[in-house]
């Protein structure tokens, strides 16, 4: 190995570059960027203004926090249904003149004016509802008005009732704790508004209501187009912004027992900065209330900051403006690149030097060349079928394989020429088995282990193994289920192809060529799913050894066939068998003379061998060139080899006329013929195979003669 | 609408229905209001929506083209009113002028470059840079709420201006009035904004620079600002800058709506900003004249701004297949 490509395989194969993009993947990476400022303000302000974490001084802004807490997560909800409230302010200042209307100057009880505030707060609310959500008027013109209509009306109240306020002898005890005093050290509007984010939090999360809010600010038409009551959803969380206000109203009014003409003056645009900067995203359903209240507490500790170091008039709207228009163009461009970014950074390529391959081109003389047999084979479904990954046939000799479009497809013996879905899975049936009762087992790409019984019962049998603790993404999740069988005792083995890749995105995996590649096994007597073996460059065919004691499995990008023990002394250990292949294999199967058949997806070529040794090059083309114009492997070509118990290959069959089996994927004999599969092809051949047993069937061969 | 201009009666729109309304309370005020229908109190009509007037004429462009100028009303007054602390402080005046000329053109463009360029919403936008502008000029650089025209200033010369008795802002609306008709209606770049507030992306595909030109609105709507500052300070010999916690912005807003400019952009032109002008003017003048207090009046406003949005939302319906997802 030269100098430059040891440094090569340090960089690439040391550095954990796929990290990158799979933290991208994560929601969670949409908190980081607020919780972070809020960390910057509060070092900031807490080490610029003396006594800022002492507890007297807390305990003034708390209170003050509950409050704005309160009238943020109202709007927070709002914005996740797709709209915005700016009449909160409104609400917020009338609730509190209600509140204050009907304690001092009705002299009623405390509860009456709690009951007054709430009022004011829905009926508000509901008036915005309707607007926005039943006359579908522009949330942000409508509740502008309603905002000035609301403060013309405060404003109006207050000079005509402000002295009669003053003057009122009315006080409770009630009221001055609310306002003034502390439980367990902390104070009712503190409280409050714990309690309020976390019954919103598990609302939005958790329930029906919520989810609908989120779909109609996720997407208002498809919403409208699944039967979720569009307006109505829009409507209620403008009652709840009401609500929420008007809650805020209350505290202040018993906080500082009167209503002046500064109350919720500038708090709309307040409310609003503290939801984008927490990170709700304007236009709807990306968001939640934790964000919603980090932002709440990154811009009072900011605007009060500032007041307490003595910045004069104007500097609190001066930091608004400047905290919002940031915040509403980072939130904006993360929306629009994230996925930019991710689709760039995500296909994270390794290096890898191939060995010395033997030539498969025919005359070579090799026991790889290939030849053209198989493109003398019948065909079967011929431009019916999409995508047969895998094909079996049953003990009756009825001929069974998935296709594109999620389903398990039934040709009947003798001919093949009648077909019926023989049952519709919904995913991409992969690799296929018949256990000992004839159900049919299937590996179904992205989503899991199935599942069909004779009387075409679909089960899920696994969809998750354990999650291993060093995996950034959800390697619990199977991926890619590939191909199964199944041993003696009825456990299912099976392969999951990638961590890294969605199934329909498996030939991304071969330019990574990171080994991520699993071999599992579900036990059906308890149902649990185990992972057996980790880190293989596309873990793809199985195949239970005659003797039932051990299993082949497929190693597809690094051209490897290993067996794994499943008894005996090396038992739970694997060791390659065949390696540096000239093809990369795909499913194994059994074949009636003691050997196995193994598939060719496609054939090694010697600039994509050398495109593996420089993960640099291979980064830089995922960069910067379209999909269309990557180097890939050659999957055009294929072909099926048969190769013995000790991995010694005995024949190559291929079809250099590339009309019928250009590339194969399975591969199964059964009385004398061997049906061949391919997942981009639209036919299954048959092709009759010199000298061998007529009457060898592949259950038979499993489970025993005919019951 | 016809050739004339006159309103099609069988097929009545907001401008129509609003036109008629100013008309009718035109003739009610006029029957039922002493000393309504006196020449000076017509001239006062008309000079106390002018600099409302020009300030919807900016208001109006960028609406057209699909976009809203929060931020009109705190340019007018802190551009103003930084201006009259330069000079206050000794800056010579053709300094003094660059510098704030200068910053009214950078808060314009900054306003287009973030609305075009960085695919924010133009109300966020403008909202935020509205408060910034307010705010920095408040309070890094001026010290009092309100700031007097030096005496014997052209700003306050400009002020005592009579043309025919009739004061100076007048004529700017009308000048200002017809040059935005003149662009809207007869240069290529006026009939684009059409196009661009109709279909922005059509308007790209078929080559028109809608982002540069997004940029122009804001660049113009702020120039148009600082015109009516001046103006402002001209008549009252000073600014006060609490006029930017007022709801003058929407009573601009009102104008723009209420003479029928569509805020889903495309629709519209200058007489819309006339007869929404006209109607304002009236109905301020009647109040005025009743003796409605401030207060009051900012209640009826309010109420018929809602009316006027709802009538818009009515006759222009959102279509839940057809509507943009995020558009608030």
């Amino acid at each position: 190995m030269t100098f430059r490509e040891r440094l090569q395989a340090w960089r690439y194969n040391l550095v954990p570059d796929h990290l990158v993009g799979e933290i991208l993947t994560k929601r969670w990476t949409d908190n980081a960027i607020p919780f972070l400022a809020l960390v910057a303000t509060l070092g900031v302000f807490g080490s610029i203004i003396p006594g800022f974490f002492k507890l007297t001084s807390l305990q003034e802004s708390t209170r003050q926090l509950g409050e704005f807490s309160l009238v943020v997560i109202g709007m927070t909800v709002v914005m996740l249904g797709g709209g915005i409230d700016l009449s909160v302010g409104s609400i917020f200042a009338l609730s509190c003149f209600s509140a204050v209307y009907v304690f001092f100057i009705l002299e009623q009880s405390i509860w009456l004016a709690l009951a007054a505030a709430l009022c004011t707060g829905l009926i508000f609310g509901a008036i915005n509802g309707y607007l926005v959500g039943f006359l579908r008027l522009r949330a942000f013109l409508t509740t502008l008005v309603t905002f000035i209509f609301g403060r013309a009306l405060f404003d109006i109240l207050v000079t005509a009732y402000a002295a009669d306020v003053q003057l009122s002898q009315a006080s409770s005890d009630v009221l001055d704790f609310i306002g003034d005093g502390t439980f367990w050290g902390l104070s009712v509007s503190v409280w409050l508004a714990i309690i309020l984010a976390i019954v919103t939090h598990i609302a939005l999360t958790r329930s029906r209501p919520g989810w609908h809010v989120l779909a109609v600010g996720g997407s208002r038409r498809s919403a409208h187009n699944a039967g979720i009551r569009v307006r109505r959803t829009v409507f209620m969380t403008y009652v709840f912004s009401g609500f929420c206000a008007s809650i805020g109203g209350f505290l202040i009014a018993c906080r500082l027992s009167g209503a002046g003409p500064g109350t919720g003056l500038n708090l709309e645009i307040m409310a609003l900065t503290a939801a984008v900067v927490g990170g709700v995203s304007l236009g709807g359903g990306r968001g939640s209330v934790v964000k919603g209240l980090m932002g709440a507490i990154i811009v009072l500790t900011m605007t009060n900051g500032l007041i307490r170091l003595g910045y004069g008039t104007g500097t609190n709207q001066m930091v608004l403006g400047i905290l919002l228009a940031v915040a509403v163009t980072i939130d904006i461009r993360w929306l629009k690149n994230r996925h930019k970014v991710l689709n760039e950074v995500y296909v994270a390529p390794v290096y890898l030097k191939m060995g010395e391959t033997q030539s498969a081109a025919p005359g070579s003389g090799t026991s790889y060349e290939l030849d053209n047999r198989l493109s003398a084979a019948d065909h079967i479904g011929l431009g019916e079928l999409e995508g047969p990954e895998d094909v079996i046939l049953d003990r009756d000799d009825h001929l069974y394989c998935g296709t594109r479009h999620g389903e398990i497809v039934r040709f009947f013996a003798p001919d093949y020429k009648r077909s019926e879905v023989f049952a519709h899975i919904g995913g991409f049936p992969l690799g296929l088995a018949f256990d000992k009762e004839g159900n049919l087992i299937s590996c179904v790409g992205a989503m899991g282990l199935y599942s069909v019984s004779p009387e075409r019962d679909v089960k899920r049998l696994s969809a998750e193994t354990a999650r291993s603790w060093t995996s950034i993404v959800d390697d619990a999740r199977l991926r890619d289920p590939n191909d199964c069988d199944i041993a003696p005792d009825g456990r299912i083995y099976f392969t999951d192809s990638t961590k890294r890749y969605e199934a329909h995105d498996w030939a991304l995996d071969s330019i990574e060529n990171r080994a991520t590649g699993r071999l599992l096994v579900y036990d059906p007597k308890d149902g649990s799913t185990k992972t057996l073996l980790d880190g293989y460059r596309y873990t793809n065919g199985v195949c239970m050894a005659h003797d039932g004691k051990s299993l082949f499995f497929a190693e597809s990008w690094a051209c490897r066939v290993h067996r794994y023990w499943l008894e005996g002394p090396k038992a739970g250990t694997a060791e390659c068998v065949i390696r540096d292949m000239p093809g990369y294999p795909d499913n194994i199967n059994r074949a009636s003379d003691g050997n196995y058949w193994m598939a060719w997806l496609g054939m090694r070529t010697p600039s994509f061998d050398l495109s593996l040794r420089h993960p640099d090059m291979r980064k830089r083309m995922t960069r910067r060139l379209p999909q269309d114009e990557w180097l890939f492997p050659n999957i055009n070509t294929g072909g099926v080899v048969k190769f013995n118990e000790k991995g010694g290959i005995v024949e190559t069959l291929g079809d250099l006329s590339g009309n019928a089996h250009p590339m194969v994927t399975s591969m199964r004999e059964h009385r004398g013929y061997l049906f061949v599969g391919g997942i981009l092809n639209n036919r299954i051949g048959r092709y009759k195979i010199e000298g061998a047993d007529p009457d060898w069937t592949s259950p038979a061969s499993y489970w025993g003669g005919k019951a | 609408m016809n050739a004339i201009g006159w309103p099609n009666w069988r097929r009545l729109n907001q401008e129509g229905i609003v036109f008629a309304i100013a008309i009718l309370l035109f003739a009610a005020a006029a029957l039922g209001l002493p000393g309504f229908l006196t020449a000076d109190n017509l001239v006062a009509i008309v000079r106390s929506v002018s600099v409302l007037g020009i300030l919807a004429l900016g208001m109006a462009v960028v609406i057209i083209g699909r976009g809203i100028d929060l931020s009109a009303v705190a340019i007018m007054a802190m551009s103003v009113a930084w201006y009259l602390q330069l000079l206050n402080t000794g800056t010579s005046d053709g300094l003094a002028f660059v510098y704030v000329l200068a910053g009214v053109l950078a808060i314009g463009l900054l306003n287009g470059f973030l609305v075009a360029y960085a695919d924010v919403p133009a109300i966020f936008v403008t909202l935020a840079t509205g408060s910034f502008v307010f705010g920095y000029v408040r309070s890094q650089l001026i010290t009092q709420d309100a700031v007097p025209v030096p005496g014997g200033h052209w700003v306050e010369l400009l002020g005592g201006v009579r043309f025919l008795d009739i004061p100076i802002e007048v004529f700017v609306f009308a000048g200002l009035a017809f040059l935005v008709f003149l662009f809207l209606r007869y240069t290529k770049w006026g009939r684009f904004i059409y196009f661009a507030g109709d279909n922005p992306v059509a308007a790209r595909n078929i080559g028109v620079p809608v982002r540069p030109m997004l940029v122009l609105r804001y660049v113009l709507s702020a120039l148009v600002a600082l015109i009516a500052g001046l103006l402002t300070a001209a008549s009252l010999h000073s600014i006060n800058t609490r006029i930017v916690n007022s709801t003058l912005l929407y009573d601009i807003v009102l104008v723009a709506v209420i003479g029928g400019i569509g805020l889903s952009g495309g629709r519209g032109g200058v007489r819309n900003v006339l007869v929404g002008a006209a109607l304002i003017g009236i109905l301020l003048n009647a109040m005025t004249i009743i003796d409605i207090p401030l207060l009051y009046q900012n209640l009826i406003k309010a109420a018929i701004l809602l009316g006027a949005i709802i009538v818009d939302g009515i006759i222009n319906p959102r279509d839940e297949q057809t509507a943009q997802q995020g558009d608030i």
